[in-house]
């Protein structure tokens, strides 16, 4: 299963849980299985890129996983530009 | 280093737009004109904050040349979403709001309505003909006013996302708050032989580009819209104008002219939308350039910032422990770059302990715009002027104790992963053996050094390769050229088919004639539209052998390419070598023209490392400063023209020599921008500067065929620290506020 790791600014929207791991085949359906375990997340998620396996994706929904991934979930750069508002 | 032999890659051509850039015959935003044009100008808030309670245009529409007035009347609420390079995606309401004020002026400079008319000079008379009655209201203007208990707040509706505790609901200027640990900080600290900590502050200051913001735009009565503008992204102009005017973007073509300059501050659009609604009531094409007061008011600035740092080492100088607390402004809106700041700070360190808050804030000044490593400057001036002292203090040379806790391959880096290959040591080594590092210091100066990291972003690009049959090419893509980047495509595409770079012709399609791509920034067009590049002239080599192969009567996989012509592979009839020339010649009997195409979306390119070297000589009774020499030190992966990366690099420093000595936003207590010009906002010239010397280190990055990085935005990362830490030499004093201007230096030496 891939491992899920949450900064910890983002552990007070998964009742502490800093890591989690899930039999996910992409990124998409591992970030589905996150946000159905902890739906406050989304506000978070928004503003946040995905790394898997050291690389920092733009557009990771469809990234594969593996039985050993390490997924990371990283802020995006904002720069100035808005981010989106719930 | 790569491995890989080339002829081309390398090289420094002449650039193939250099002569008209040195000419003049270059055209530029404000250098477009089309028939029937007349000419626009804004209205903007005399206040830094103000509820708009009415707008009468009526004296203005009725001058004479007055073809159009715009108000917020004129422009749909949106609430529409737009790809914004690394930002992803990102709601358009705040840029809608920014490029024309709804119900509140958030900064002096707000555009609260626009006027188009048969010269300028009528539309800028109209426009102070307009009458706004505001309902002024108190101003949070710095970190520390926004911050306050009871301060005034921007927008009602905000909340902090992230935040700590759940007992803050209420309105708040906190847009958001970002948190990263590690390890056990307490225990960390505990450990250290060796704590220091300060508070560092840096001001707003601008990307300053050269040319101001300038664009036209035709709105046709088949409601067809083209759009000519300076920008880093006219993909982007096409989807926020649509978004943000209601428009359908098929209907929308965005010509993006050349551009003088943008580092950040070209990715958003402020007088695009104007522009085409303007043109939609006149019914005439309009005009609109920024002056260069309206450049400092409404557009661009970069966050100023306050960072409380402290870090622990043990005597050894290992890193034990650091803690930091980031404030960044964003302006009138969220989006201030904290998460660059967070993500950067300790990003060069390995460190098993740490603690990062940052928190994006609000305040009554021009939203920001991203500027070359968004948020990383600040956070490293932080970071490095704490490592240097914690040098000093424990008497180990400064590179030393850097190359000792420098991260390498398989550290894990602050935000999460692991990193790759990674050049920081190797960066670091070069320093020290550079000889401006043991050269001899004169009467009054002092010697700093600095390290810096930026990610280098990746996206989407697309690129066409058109073979001519005479044997020279085209080149295509769609991210307008800032720094030399459609002669590097050229090099590209000559090591790729052997064609001389000469006769290979680079240029910037419009949106109607390339495919999607994101915008010039994140220091990713070599990287990522130069892997759609290569891709493309390798479509074309492969149609190549097929045309080879119809030539021979031989099956595709007997035909393989070598020195750029297509040779028989072993097993297949001997035949004589065809060359590019050849096969180009014959393309119109062999299956008609040769075009490859290739469309890319690769991730980060991963991150790159440079070490700054700055020798400061302080005139004590005057307090000025000057740097004497300066050395940027950089791993750029693989230097496809080398010329403009060490551009990139001596352009990075320079600008960062100027935030760190000079340049600042001075504000008044109302909240009015006293020094909106270029007379009073002390950017350095070249008179300033020393030669910048330049040292490229090549630590090929594995996710590029060629090892090419990012170089664009790591440059600017080091210099403020590096020039504070050779203030800091050559005083004795430890300066932790920007700018480092004679007034402050003078006070502060006095005064010690």
């Amino acid at each position: 299963m891939a491992v899920v790791y949450f900064p910890s600014g983002m552990t007070r929207y998964t009742d502490g849980v800093d890591q989690l791991h899930i039999e996910a085949p992409r990124v998409r359906e591992l970030l589905q299985e996150v946000l159905a375990r902890y739906p406050d997340l989304a506000v978070m998620l928004e503003s946040m890129t995905v790394a898997v396996d050291g690389q920092v994706y733009h557009h990771p929904d469809y990234v594969p996983l593996t039985s050993t991934s390490e997924v990371h979930l990283v802020p995006r750069i904002a720069g100035g530009s808005t981010a989106l508002r719930s | 280093m790569s491995a890989r032999t080339f002829t081309a890659i390398g090289t420094r051509p002449v650039r193939h737009d250099g002569l008209d850039k040195v000419t003049g015959r270059a055209n530029f935003g404000a250098d477009i004109t089309v028939p029937g044009m007349i000419f626009g100008a804004v209205l903007r808030s005399p206040h830094a904050h103000a509820r708009l309670v009415s707008i009468d245009t009526t004296a203005a529409e009725a001058m004479a040349g007055v073809k159009a007035v715009l108000t917020r009347d004129d422009i749909p609420e949106t609430f529409a979403k737009v790809v914004m390079g690394e930002a992803g995606t990102i709601g358009l309401h705040d840029m809608g709001d920014n490029a024309l004020a709804r119900t509140k002026v958030l900064y002096q400079g707000h555009a609260v309505a626009a006027v188009a008319a048969t010269s300028l000079d009528i539309a800028q008379r109209a426009a102070d003909r307009i009458k706004v009655v505001y309902e002024v209201l108190p101003a949070a203007c710095t970190l520390d006013q926004a911050l306050a208990p009871n301060a005034p707040i921007l927008h009602e509706g905000l909340r902090t996302k992230g935040k700590a505790t759940s007992d803050a609901d209420g309105p708040t200027n906190v847009a958001m708050r970002i948190e990263m640990r590690r390890g056990d900080i307490d225990q960390g600290f505990g450990e250290a032989d060796i704590i220091v900590e300060d508070e560092f502050r840096t001001p707003m200051v601008h990307q300053g580009y050269i040319e101001p913001h300038a664009c036209v735009a035709r709105y046709g009565e088949d409601g067809q819209v083209v759009i000519w503008t300076s920008t880093q992204g006219h993909f982007m102009v096409r989807d926020s104008c649509a978004g943000i005017l209601g428009l359908d973007p098929a209907k929308i073509k965005v010509v993006a002219t050349e551009i003088g300059g943008g580092f950040g501050g070209k990715i958003s659009v402020y007088l695009e939308p104007l522009a085409a609604a303007l043109s939609r009531k006149a019914h005439r094409p309009v005009k609109m350039v920024m002056t260069r007061g309206e450049v400092f008011r409404a557009s661009g600035p970069t966050s100023g910032t306050t960072i409380r740092m402290k870090i622990g080492a043990k005597r050894d100088g290992t890193l034990v422990a650091a803690s930091t607390t980031m404030y960044y402004e964003a302006g009138a809106y969220p989006g201030s770059p904290a998460g660059g700041g967070a993500m950067c700070c300790f990003a060069s360190y390995r460190i098993p302990n740490f603690s990062i808050e940052a928190y994006d804030v609000v305040v009554n000044r021009p939203r920001v715009a991203a500027y070359r490593a968004p948020g990383a400057p600040a956070a490293a001036f932080a970071t490095e002027s704490v490592v240097d002292e914690i040098a000093r203090r424990l008497g180990m040379d400064p590179l030393e104790l850097r190359l000792k806790n420098a991260v390498t391959e398989g550290d894990r880096a602050p935000y999460g992963p692991t990193y790759g290959p990674i050049g920081l040591r190797e960066v670091i080594e070069t320093a020290r053996r550079h000889p401006h590092w043991q050269a001899p210091l004169g009467p009054n100066q002092g010697r700093g050094v600095a390290c810096g990291f930026w990610f280098n972003a990746g996206m989407a690009s697309s690129a066409i390769v058109i073979l001519h049959g005479d044997g020279s090419a085209a080149v295509v893509t769609g991210n307008p050229d800032i720094g030399g980047t459609r002669a590097a495509q050229a090099l590209m595409v000559s090591e790729e088919l052997g064609i001389p770079v000469d006769r290979i012709r680079p240029s910037v399609a419009d949106t109607d004639s390339i495919g999607y791509a994101d915008v010039t920034g994140g220091s990713r067009v070599c990287y990522a539209t130069g892997m759609a590049v290569i891709q493309a002239a390798q479509d074309v080599r492969d149609q190549l052998r097929q045309r080879a192969a119809t030539i021979w009567g031989v099956d595709l996989s007997q035909v393989g390419w070598e020195n750029g012509q297509a040779v028989a592979l072993d097993g297949a009839p001997a035949q004589t070598p065809l060359t590019l020339a050849e096969l180009a010649d014959k393309m119109a009997s062999t299956g008609g023209p040769v075009v490859g195409r290739a469309t890319v979306s690769p991730p980060m390119a991963g991150p790159g490392f440079a070490v700054n070297i700055c020798d400061l000589e302080v005139d004590k009774e005057t307090g000025c400063s000057r740097v004497v020499r300066y050395t940027a030190i950089q791993d750029v992966g693989k230097a496809i023209h080398p010329s403009f990366v060490e551009g990139q690099m001596q352009g990075g420093a320079a600008q960062g020599i100027g935030w760190a000595l000079n340049e600042e936003y001075v504000y008044a207590s109302d909240g009015t921008l006293q020094n909106a010009s270029f007379l009073d906002y002390r950017m350095p010239v070249a008179s300033d500067l020393p030669p910048i010397e330049t040292v490229l280190v090549e630590v090929a990055n594995p996710l590029h065929p060629y090892g090419v990085r990012g170089v664009g935005e790591v440059p600017i990362v080091p210099p403020l620290g590096a020039v504070a830490n050779a203030l800091r030499d050559a005083t004795g004093v430890r300066f932790t506020e920007l700018p480092l201007s004679p007034p402050r230096v003078l006070a502060r030496l006095s005064k010690d």
